[in-house]
């Protein structure tokens, strides 16, 4: 029943990639439908009027907007396969703060340490290795965020080690010295074919983000 | 009970008042701690490294924070007086108006309360566009969530704050004339007792407003 369960996706998209991951683990079929973003779909427009953006999951003719929305909504329907969110209440709690943390501090920051110059970018490597060695206390000697099974915040923050080559590159980092288990953890999610199939090769997103920080350069 | 569960807030923090609200709503006893934010208490620090910020939920020594992430967490543990809606596509819709609230609405109608001229201006159109859609989702319903309050209400309550802040800036962005349907249901939601009693002092958050508004005046010479 592909056509009952449609993404309007974007490849580099780390919001889409956790669409996609999702949608693989639940083990879903689906239309994936590439958007050009700079020539949006009238029915991207129709389905997303407020925020024009992608990811967009269009289920039985309805849309589903915003990343980890979306992923507790796949969830929720698909709840007999591979449940990404703990059962506890507390642990569910726990789960969705994390990956509130990583819309709120690793994609702004990550953006800035790609994508700025100077005492900007200098302040966002400290900022992003700051955050990189929270989560790894979070981790703890987990195999996932979620305990043993592969859940909801791994499904959250998997999508930026994308970002890692684009990340050491430009901000001369060493993410692996400096977060070792961090990196452990993203090898160990990319040994999922759920993870691996999502995932863009890094060098790839690097040439992308780098044409997209000359773009914003040029303005 | 009641000692089961603490509330770190700050009176004039929406994101504090939603957690009372819905504790109010569900029945659920607390003690309340408030904050002075400029002098954090080590409890909250503590409770709250990450952040550092109310609401603080504690519960069973076992903290939570962040508003939405709190709401949830007290619908799944307090059964009773359910406020999300059961059907997965409904709660989706809630928690992606939730969502437009604090990262669209919220931040814009800031700035209209603490800027002036231009900037203000340009504020005040902004949360007029979003106010418009917002107001859609209210079309034909008594509340957000159908009948009666519900998740979104809450989190939308602070909606009737912009009167008061309008009223300090010497901007009201958000009137009757336009937002007829917004206003109704503020006078709907005033009527209950849970969200009367979270109501803010007005001549408090008058006072804090302008002070916000002098101190951002005098930092920006």
């Amino acid at each position: 029943m592909a056509d009952d369960v449609i993404l309007l996706d974007f490849w580099s998209s780390p919001f889409a990639m956790r669409v996609r991951i999702a949608l693989a683990e639940k083990g879903i079929d689906y239309e994936s439908r590439e958007e050009d973003l700079s020539n949006k779909s009238a029915l991207l427009l129709k389905m997303n009027p407020v925020h024009k953006q992608i990811p967009v999951l269009i289920h039985k003719g309805r849309p589903v907007c915003e990343s980890l929305i979306i992923v507790q909504y796949i969830d929720e329907v698909w709840r007999d396969k591979s449940p990404l969110l703990p059962s506890h209440p507390y642990d569910r709690a726990d789960t969705r703060f994390w990956a509130d943390f990583v819309d709120k501090k690793i994609y702004p920051t990550g953006k800035l340490v790609w994508g700025a110059t100077g005492e900007v970018q200098e302040a966002a490597k400290k900022g992003l290795i700051g955050c990189f060695k929270l989560l790894e206390g979070e981790l703890g000697d987990k195999l996932y965020f979620g305990g043993e099974s592969f859940g909801f915040m791994d499904v959250s923050l998997i999508p930026f080690y994308s970002w890692f080559y684009a990340l050491e590159t430009c901000g001369k980092l060493s993410i692996i010295t400096e977060c070792p288990k961090l990196v452990a953890w993203a090898k160990r999610c990319m040994e999922r074919e759920s993870v691996s199939k999502s995932l863009p090769d890094q060098y790839k997103m690097y040439c992308f983000l780098m044409e997209l920080k000359k773009k914003y350069e040029g303005k | 009970m009641a000692e089961e569960v603490k509330l770190f807030g700050m009176w004039a923090s929406p994101f504090s008042r939603r957690v009372e609200l819905a504790l109010k709503l569900k029945g659920i006893p607390y003690e309340y701690i408030e904050e002075d934010l400029s002098n954090k208490s080590p409890s909250l620090l503590k409770y709250n490294p990450i952040h550092k910020k109310v609401p603080l939920l504690v519960h069973k020594e076992k903290p939570l924070a962040e508003s939405l992430v709190i709401l949830e967490y007290l619908d799944e543990t307090w059964t009773n007086n359910p406020i999300l809606p059961q059907d997965p596509y409904e709660r989706a819709m809630a928690r992606f108006w939730a969502k437009f609230i604090d990262e669209k609405l919220l931040p814009t109608a800031a700035k209209v309360s603490h800027s002036t001229g231009k900037e203000q201006e340009q504020g005040v159109e902004e949360v007029h566009q979003q106010l418009k859609i917002l107001e859609n989702e209210l079309k034909g319903k008594e509340f957000f969530a159908g009948q009666s309050i519900g998740y979104l209400d809450i989190v939308a309550h602070v909606l009737f704050w912009f009167y008061s802040a309008g009223e300090a800036s010497g901007v009201q962005a958000l009137t009757t004339e336009k937002f007829p349907i917004i206003s109704e249901w503020i006078e709907k939601l005033i009527k209950i007792e849970a969200v009367n009693e979270c109501r803010i002092p007005k001549e408090k958050h008058h006072d804090l407003i302008r002070l916000r508004r002098e101190s951002l005046k005098s930092a920006s010479k």
